[in-house]
């Protein structure tokens, strides 16, 4: 059984129509990158599959259970996605263990003392035992990303989202967190990617799905789709991706 | 319009030099006008009748300090239950659930509409309109209430205001967390939302030093008197303003430093910007 099944999924805004019929599914322990030009949905899909935004129509299946349903345990089932912002957001009033714990003592009830247990073994994960007791102001962008990566891994998810995650990172910074993302999916986490950056896609997805204005152009193993489109929207994106006098703005 | 500045610049003062002159004229006034007062004034009345040292010594001697107690015991009181009461009301007032919104809007503008007094003339005829009513914790309840009542509608507003300047990534973290809706509220969005508004909720805090002087509007017992309460009754008894006075100095002492620390919070707050 798929891990993920999302099924004629539709998203509007007001008259704009954003997801127009999305299908696709993520199975255990794959790693799925979507790339697609800015605007074209992505994020939103992204948000979709935990529900920060309703779609209006379709649906989201995690493990079998339908989770667009409104009998859904909706905060049962967040708690086992986890979801990586661009802007991190993390807790400025928290520091770094507390930030990693904060969920953990309150949604799934465990005690502090194997909360911070569990908190130290991710931020050891991701490089940042040394920084346990900063608060986020004091760290860089690519630490906070990681501290935000461990945070989201210290509730065990089943699925991890990242929503660009590198894409308000000084270019220097850019590495580390990639290492961390690349070294989850060696792990064998589900990861479901949305990224700029083609050279992490090609090395590490599984699955490469190309977006355009709401819909999924084409998707297969990341030499097909970026090393050889077959449509022409693919290519001309790829073209001004991989282009570097024509970057992409975001 | 080039006609004035011609003719000014023909006397040869830059505009630095002009904005100094002019300054200088500003303090000669000044200093004659005080001069003038200085002269003129019966200094020897003045004293007798606002700082007569008799009567400073008479005011502490009979619960000058008890009654800034009292003030402040009536301060802290009202400020909890505004904090609370605000809080709810801002978290009301932001609620998807509309009849919640209709009725923090109501309570909001009649509050902030209505002269605090009023509330206050109308808590010293409650008894008289309701034979039997009690609220508990005489004089601290009715006190409490009267002052809480008007300063939630005040600080519901600022609250309002912290909690819309939290970012929108804040929430969607906790819920993405599995946090429910309420818990995410509690533990990551009031925590950062009371910062921000730490400032203005000082200022509130100023104000209701300030506004537990209409205290004495109720009625209170000798004992239950706050500061103002206390000043006017001797003030009375002697027949001379000195006791007022004082107690209105001891209102500067609560004050003051709160202004100071409002000015060092929003510094702060500024720089961390
Ligand atoms: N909360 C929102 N309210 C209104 N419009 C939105 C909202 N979020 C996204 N959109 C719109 O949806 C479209 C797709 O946005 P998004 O999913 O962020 O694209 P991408 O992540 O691919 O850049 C854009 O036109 C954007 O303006
Ligand atoms: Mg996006």
């Amino acid at each position: 059984m798929a891990l993920v099944e999302i099924k004629n999924l539709h998203k509007s805004f007001g008259t704009n129509h954003v997801l127009r019929g999305i299908d696709f599914t993520v199975e255990q322990r794959e790693v799925v990158c979507v790339i697609g030009p800015s605007g074209s949905g992505k994020s939103t899909l992204l948000r979709c599959v935990n529900l920060l935004e309703v779609p209006e129509e379709g649906q989201v299946i995690v493990r079998g259970e339908d989770i667009t349903d409104r009998d859904c345990h909706l905060d049962a089932a967040r708690s086992q996605i986890g979801m990586v912002f661009q802007q991190f957001n993390l807790f400025p009033h928290l520091n770094v263990l507390a930030n990693c714990t904060v969920a953990q003592t309150t949604v799934l009830k465990r005690g502090s003392a194997e909360a911070e247990k569990i908190a130290r073994a991710n931020l050891d994960r991701v490089g940042l035992n040394d920084k346990v007791l900063a608060y986020p102001m004091q760290l860089s962008g690519g630490q906070q990303q990681r501290v935000a990566i461990a945070r989201a891994l210290s509730m065990d998810p089943q699925l991890m989202l990242f929503d660009e995650p590198t894409s308000a990172l000084d270019p220097e910074l850019v590495g580390d967190v990639l290492t961390v993302m690349r070294k989850l999916a060696l792990d064998g986490m589900t990861m479901l990617v949305v990224t700029h950056e083609m050279a992490f896609a090609r090395e590490v997805a599984d699955r490469v799905v190309f977006m355009d204005a709401g819909v999924i152009v084409e998707q297969g193993p990341p030499a097909e789709v970026i090393g050889n489109p077959q449509h022409n929207r693919t290519r001309n994106f790829l073209a001004r991706v991989l282009n570097p006098t024509h970057v992409e703005p975001t | 319009m080039s006609a004035p500045i011609d003719t000014v610049e023909r006397k040869g003062l830059s505009p630095r030099q002009r904005a100094q002159r002019s300054r200088w004229i500003q303090y000669a006034i000044l200093i004659a006008l005080v001069l003038v007062a200085a002269f003129t004034a019966d200094w020897a009345q003045i004293v007798s009748v606002f700082f007569k040292p008799q009567y400073i010594k008479a005011a502490f001697e009979d619960g000058l300090m008890q009654a800034l107690v009292k003030t402040l015991e009536y301060t802290a009181g009202a400020f909890v239950i505004g904090l609370l009461g605000g809080t709810l009301l801002a978290l009301m007032r932001l609620s998807s659930v509309g009849p919640y919104r209709w009725i923090a809007t109501a309570y909001i503008e009649f509050f902030r509409g209505l002269p605090a007094i009023v509330v206050f003339i109308a808590f010293s005829l409650l008894p008289l309109a309701f034979e039997g009513l009690t609220i508990p914790l005489d004089p601290y309840g009715v006190v409490w209430l009267a002052l809480g009542i008007v300063a939630a509608a005040y600080m519901a507003e600022v609250i309002r205001a912290g909690i819309q300047a939290v970012p929108k990534g804040q929430i969607e973290a906790a819920r993405s967390l599995g946090m429910p809706f309420g818990l995410a509220t509690r533990k990551i969005v009031l925590p950062q939302a009371f910062r921000i508004v730490l400032p203005p909720l000082t200022n509130d805090l100023i104000l209701l030093v300030k506004d537990s002087s209409l205290v004495f509007i109720i009625g209170t017992s000798a004992e239950a008197y706050e500061l103002t309460g206390f000043g006017r009754d001797l003030a009375n008894t002697y027949a001379n303003l000195t006791p007022l006075v004082t107690a209105g100095f001891c209102y500067l002492i609560i004050t003051l430093p709160l202004g100071i620390l409002v000015r060092r919070l929003e510094a702060k707050a500024a720089r961390a910007r």
